[in-house]
């Protein structure tokens, strides 16, 4: 059984981060894994769920849904070793502040180090990135550059942007984050299954699917830089 | 000068067959003059259209709806490059302009139109124009500018209401739309609408009462008055997009239930909605470039037997980011006939698998079957394009 929790969809879904919630539920059914998606809404207490889901937004959006979070038991969660994928909007939000509306600074949620000021222009395209030495490949686009702490990135840009050029994302406890937006689990099953795995600790029989076939396209069209 | 140059450089472009010839004269024209638009626009009656989803349309219906000899960027040319083009190679003194979302404040300052349109706003190529509330923002900004304008404006879309918190002279129509995706929270205070009868948010943010309405059944009435319309383009979003041309018609003066007639004649804009031939087969071919877009046709894709091949591109003009296709509702295709085609038919083909759709993915259309009964064709910008060329009128 597995749970999982599209957060504030009204908020973040501004590039078809929904999907990501309906990959998941799909691959685990294949599996035999009995599957409830759950959307929350920003009124609502957060569920118990095995996976949580934080999708893109624009500024104004992304600053309510931080709201929202602060006011929910989030970071609790997170500690107690909740599996979150954080995209976009949702990584800025997750770190100690961000910029939207310009170049005024919000404070974040603090769950990891990181800081997103103002790039000097939007990161719009293709993104390549190295996870362990398996490639994630997504679009991203985004104002934001994001600078880490202590916090380890979640890979190594091989084509694209990603935080600053040089790293994408960050991995913390079991929080996964990525600038690269939208169905990120449609084209990367693999990662898909990084995140099921995760949360519920067990070993997956492979499973094909037409997007081991668009990963594969997607993988020969993106090369690294 | 400028004028001149703009109608030799596309004449040029056209015998050289760089391209319908629409741009480039207009290109150089505004090198040589930046005003260009200004001069051109002086003395005439224009009428700008501008939205995310329908431009075309409802130019070519409002085209119609006046009646007469009319002007206009025929072939989608929306950027101030196509008007120049348009304007100077015409001597008419009537126009409809339809303006690209994000170009509209600069064309509205420079053009003054008489009568400005504003159907929709939702997301759309989100990879190379602003994010949906940006532009919404910048629309704030031209409505404080321009206060005496008329605009004929979507009552049912909260993003334009607050745009035109200013706007002194606004005809509101009231639509049917199940399209709120891209404006679930305020766009005053970012709190969540509450969809009711009337949209409205706790920060008094309301759906402005409407003097045109159409209702779920696709009847228009203005202040009560039923318009009768019997409209030869499909679906109820055409239906709406007639209702546009028709108030605009009102404040020109033009009389409504003439104007009706005459834009019920129109079959087919620019090739869309009218039936082509593939080989020996009747096709019929469906433009939609964005979520919304997707949301509206789906409901005229043909009866639930009928074979749908859906072709999407993700070059510059689709835009190059094909998330887009995990917002549109794709999953009322489940039972039905489905080919995915295009440059990005894998990323398609992989869009319905996530909700349960198995489909048929061609790499070339010399694979598919060009006899057969009929078959709906959807298909965003630049893979529509090419099922022009590869489909001739029926």
């Amino acid at each position: 059984m597995v749970t999982i929790a599209l957060l504030y969809p009204e908020l973040l879904g501004t590039y078809g981060d929904g999907g990501n919630a309906r990959v998941l539920a799909r691959r685990a059914i294949a599996r035999g894994i009995a599957t409830t998606i759950i959307s929350v809404g920003t009124d609502n207490p957060l569920p118990d769920a095995d996976i949580y889901l934080l999708g893109g937004g624009e500024d104004g959006p992304q600053r309510f849904a931080c709201e929202a979070l602060r006011r929910s038991d989030f970071t609790d969660r997170v500690a107690a070793g909740a599996t979150v994928l954080a995209v976009c909007a949702g990584l800025q939000i997750l770190g100690t502040s961000f910029c939207v509306e310009g170049n005024d600074a919000y404070a974040g949620l603090g769950v990891v180090d990181a800081v997103t000021e103002r790039g000097p222009q939007r990161a719009v395209g293709d993104l390549r990135v190295s996870v362990a030495g398996r490639a994630l490949i997504g679009f991203e686009n985004h104002g934001g550059r994001t600078t880490l702490g202590s916090t380890a990135p979640l890979g190594v840009v091989e084509f694209g942007v990603g935080n600053d050029g040089v790293v994408d994302g960050f991995r913390h406890h079991n929080v996964f984050a990525t600038y690269a937006h939208g169905p990120v689990l449609a084209i990367n099953p693999w990662f898909a299954d990084e995140l099921l795995i995760t949360a519920l600790g067990v070993t997956l029989a492979p499973l094909h699917t037409m997007a081991d076939e668009l990963y594969a396209e997607r993988c020969r069209a993106i090369v690294p830089r | 000068m400028a004028r001149s140059a703009v109608l030799f450089v596309n004449r040029l472009s056209r015998a050289m067959r760089r391209g319908e010839g629409t741009v480039a004269g207009g290109r150089v024209g505004l090198r040589i003059d930046p005003q260009l638009l200004r001069h051109l626009s002086a003395g005439r009656l224009l009428v700008a259209v501008s939205g995310t989803n329908g431009k075309t349309t409802t130019a070519a219906l409002l085209r119609a709806a006046i009646g007469g000899e009319v002007g206009g960027n025929v072939t989608g040319a929306n950027m101030p490059a196509g008007h120049v083009a348009a304007l100077a190679s015409a001597s008419t003194t009537r126009f409809v302009l339809e303006v690209d979302e994000a170009w509209l404040p600069h064309v509205i300052s420079s053009s003054a139109p008489r009568v400005v349109c504003l159907l929709n706003l939702s997301r759309d190529q989100l990879d190379r124009a602003s994010e949906v509330r940006q532009l919404a923002q910048r629309w704030r900004m031209m409505a404080t500018e321009a206060p005496t304008t008329a605009f004929v404006a979507n009552a049912s879309d909260p993003l334009i209401v607050d745009a035109l918190t200013t706007a002194t002279n606004v005809t509101w129509i009231s639509v049917p739309s199940s399209w709120h995706a891209d404006s679930l929270s305020c766009p005053r205070c970012t709190a969540p609408l509450d969809f009711g009868e009337r949209w409205q948010c706790s920060c008094g943010l309301v759906e402005p009462v409407a003097s045109w309405r159409i209702d779920p059944e696709g009847a228009i009435s203005t202040n009560g008055r039923d318009i009768a319309l019997s409209l030869s383009l499909p679906g109820l979003f055409n239906r709406v997009n007639a209702a546009f041309a028709l108030a605009a018609c009102q404040l020109l003066g033009i009389a409504v239930d003439e104007a009706a007639a005459r834009l019920s004649q129109i079959e087919a804009v620019q090739g869309r909605y009218g039936l082509r031939r593939f080989g020996a087969r009747q096709v019929r071919l469906l433009l939609a470039k964005n979520p919304a877009g997707v949301a509206a046709l789906l409901d005229e894709a043909g009866t639930p037997s009928s074979e749908v091949w859906v072709a999407i591109n993700a070059q510059v003009a689709d835009g190059k980011d094909p998330s887009w296709l995990y917002d549109a509702p794709f999953e009322r295709l489940a039972g039905r006939d489905v080919t995915c085609l295009g440059e990005r038919r894998l990323d398609l083909a992989t869009r319905l698998e996530v909700d349960g759709i198995a489909s048929r993915v061609v790499d070339d259309v010399a694979y598919l079957d060009n006899a057969g009964p009929l078959v709906t064709i959807i298909a965003n910008y630049t893979a529509f394009q090419s099922w022009m060329r590869e489909t001739t009128t029926w």
